[in-house]
């Protein structure tokens, strides 16, 4: 996995050091943000859909993680980032390395990040069930688990994405998160795993 | 000219500017078909509708393939601030975008720059990027869902995902998300919110909502927003202002809702069908 030219982010040049830089400034200020202890990293990736295959495995192996809104130096409009202990740093990056996922970047950070929201709403229309999560909803129909319609969000993988989940049941329709890089993509995943536990993984 | 600009999810589609002809089953842009889906073409397929009821000129179209991977995206972004200068704009409309702050401040500063600036409409990832930038106030019409007025209330928020809890929350209240929209300088002059109430504002006030006819199933359906950017980006080429064109607009996509005579399952284009016989209806009504 290699850094999206596309993507824009301020990162450093080849060859520079940008956790030496952070630590430089974060020696000379004074302000109280800037004196807080570094205990959290980030590692930022150029798609969200990177960002969730590391939150898995990283999960999985047991780290104490989170995904969160990058700081606004590192943001485009439309990111994700690990957000992980930061005397994990060493073992987490040499590991993900090894399996191809290096970050793009992995910064320092105190205080917390943006959290993406964790909050649904569910609309029953008797024989339809939709689920929305953020600014995207899914809608099910109850007889068959068939999903029917996909609305919302603003990116451009959505329109795709709807194309291959719309007609197919919730168990064979491919997870959004697999198949979308962006938030909006993000969002419909959580929006999907909510009514696959609603209707309890039918 | 009015000009729309999307990004499509087609891999391979180049950067293409041309005028959009309506093809059976959807549009097409220098000989390339796009498939009425929602998103990008959806709202072009609308405006073509409508256009072609006045009697309009087809308007052009400014689009690039982009799977969620910011390449398309891009290219657009790019070949509006190379080029923009020399494209006689009247009004444009910005829709489905992967965002990019730096790269959308670019294109509104060679907006700025030009003699007579256009009108400008924006939804969708485009709306969203111009939210995060703090340049909202830059354009003319926003058109955002009640989830995405939760967006534009919570200054904090770099995208509708990051929305904080607390405001997620004030979603029955949506005059109070308008306000805070407003007050946050998140919204643009003209502000329509879609949803079970449809708000048409200006200014900071809320100057009419519409409700009637009520169509519960139209909510699940994706492709219903782009309808509407879609309707009010031709009526506001047509001239009208954009708080007629959104007064209509309102209207329009409840009609041709109700004609449509929807399910939760029903899928846009059989709503967009609907759309000339809901224009000629609501314009008698209106006269």
């Amino acid at each position: 996995m290699g850094g999206c030219a596309s993507c824009r982010l301020e990162l450093p040049e080849k060859g520079t050091k940008p956790m030496t830089g952070w630590f430089d400034r974060l020696k000379k200020g004074k302000s109280a943000a800037q004196s807080e202890a570094v205990t959290r990293g980030l590692l930022i990736y150029p798609d969200t859909s990177t960002v969730m295959h590391v939150e898995q495995i990283l999960k999985e192996e047991g780290y104490d993680i989170r995904v969160v809104c990058p700081p606004p130096k590192y943001r485009t409009g439309c990111d994700l980032s690990v957000e992980f202990s930061f005397a994990d740093a060493p073992e987490v990056t040499k590991m993900l390395k090894v399996i191809g996922l290096a970050p793009m970047a992995v910064l320092p950070v105190s205080g917390n990040g943006m959290k993406p929201l964790e909050l649904y709403r569910t609309k029953d229309f008797g024989r339809y069930l939709m689920v929305r999560a953020a600014n995207m909803k899914i809608t099910l129909d109850k007889t068959d688990n068939t999903i029917v319609n996909i609305s919302g969000g603003g990116c451009p993988d959505i329109p795709q994405v709807a194309r291959e989940m719309v007609g197919k049941s919730l168990s064979e329709a491919p997870e959004p998160g697999m198949i979308g890089f962006s938030l909006c993509a993000y969002s419909l995943n959580m929006a999907y795993e909510e009514l696959t536990r609603m209707v309890g993984g039918q | 000219m009015l000009l729309l600009v999307g990004a499509v999810p087609i891999k391979d589609l180049p950067l293409s500017l041309g005028r959009i002809e309506p093809v059976r089953g959807g549009i097409g842009i220098n000989g390339r078909v796009l498939a009425l889906d929602r998103g990008t073409s959806t709202m072009m397929s609308v405006v073509c509708t409508i256009c072609q009821e006045f009697g309009l000129e087809m308007p052009m179209a400014l689009v690039a393939g982009d799977m969620g991977t910011r390449d398309g995206s891009m290219k657009i972004y790019d070949y509006l601030s190379d080029n923009l200068s020399e494209m006689d704009v009247s009004v444009m409309t910005f829709h489905y975008m992967m965002p990019d702050m730096k790269k959308n401040k670019e294109v509104l500063k060679r907006i700025e720059a030009l003699e007579k600036r256009p009108i400008l409409i924006a939804d969708a990832g485009s709306m969203y990027v111009a939210k995060a930038g703090g340049q909202a106030t830059a354009y003319d019409v926003f058109t955002p869902d009640v989830g995405e007025v939760a967006y534009l209330a919570d200054e904090k928020a770099a995208h509708p995902t990051y929305t904080r809890g607390f405001i997620f929350h004030m979603e029955d209240d949506v005059p109070e998300l308008i306000r805070r929209a407003y007050e946050g300088e998140n919204a643009p002059h003209t502000l329509f919110v879609k949803g079970h109430v449809d708000y048409i504002c200006q200014d900071g006030r809320i100057l009419e909502t519409v409700s009637q006819p009520c169509i519960e199933e139209m909510e699940p359906i994706g492709g219903t927003g782009d309808m509407i950017t879609g309707t009010i980006s031709a009526l506001i080429y047509a001239g009208k202002s954009p708080l007629e064109a959104c007064r209509i607009a309102a209207r329009v996509n409840r009609r041709a809702g109700e004609l449509s005579q929807p399910t939760p399952a029903t899928q846009v284009v059989d709503i967009v069908k609907h759309i000339p016989g809901a224009l000629k209806a609501v314009l008698e009504t209106l006269k």
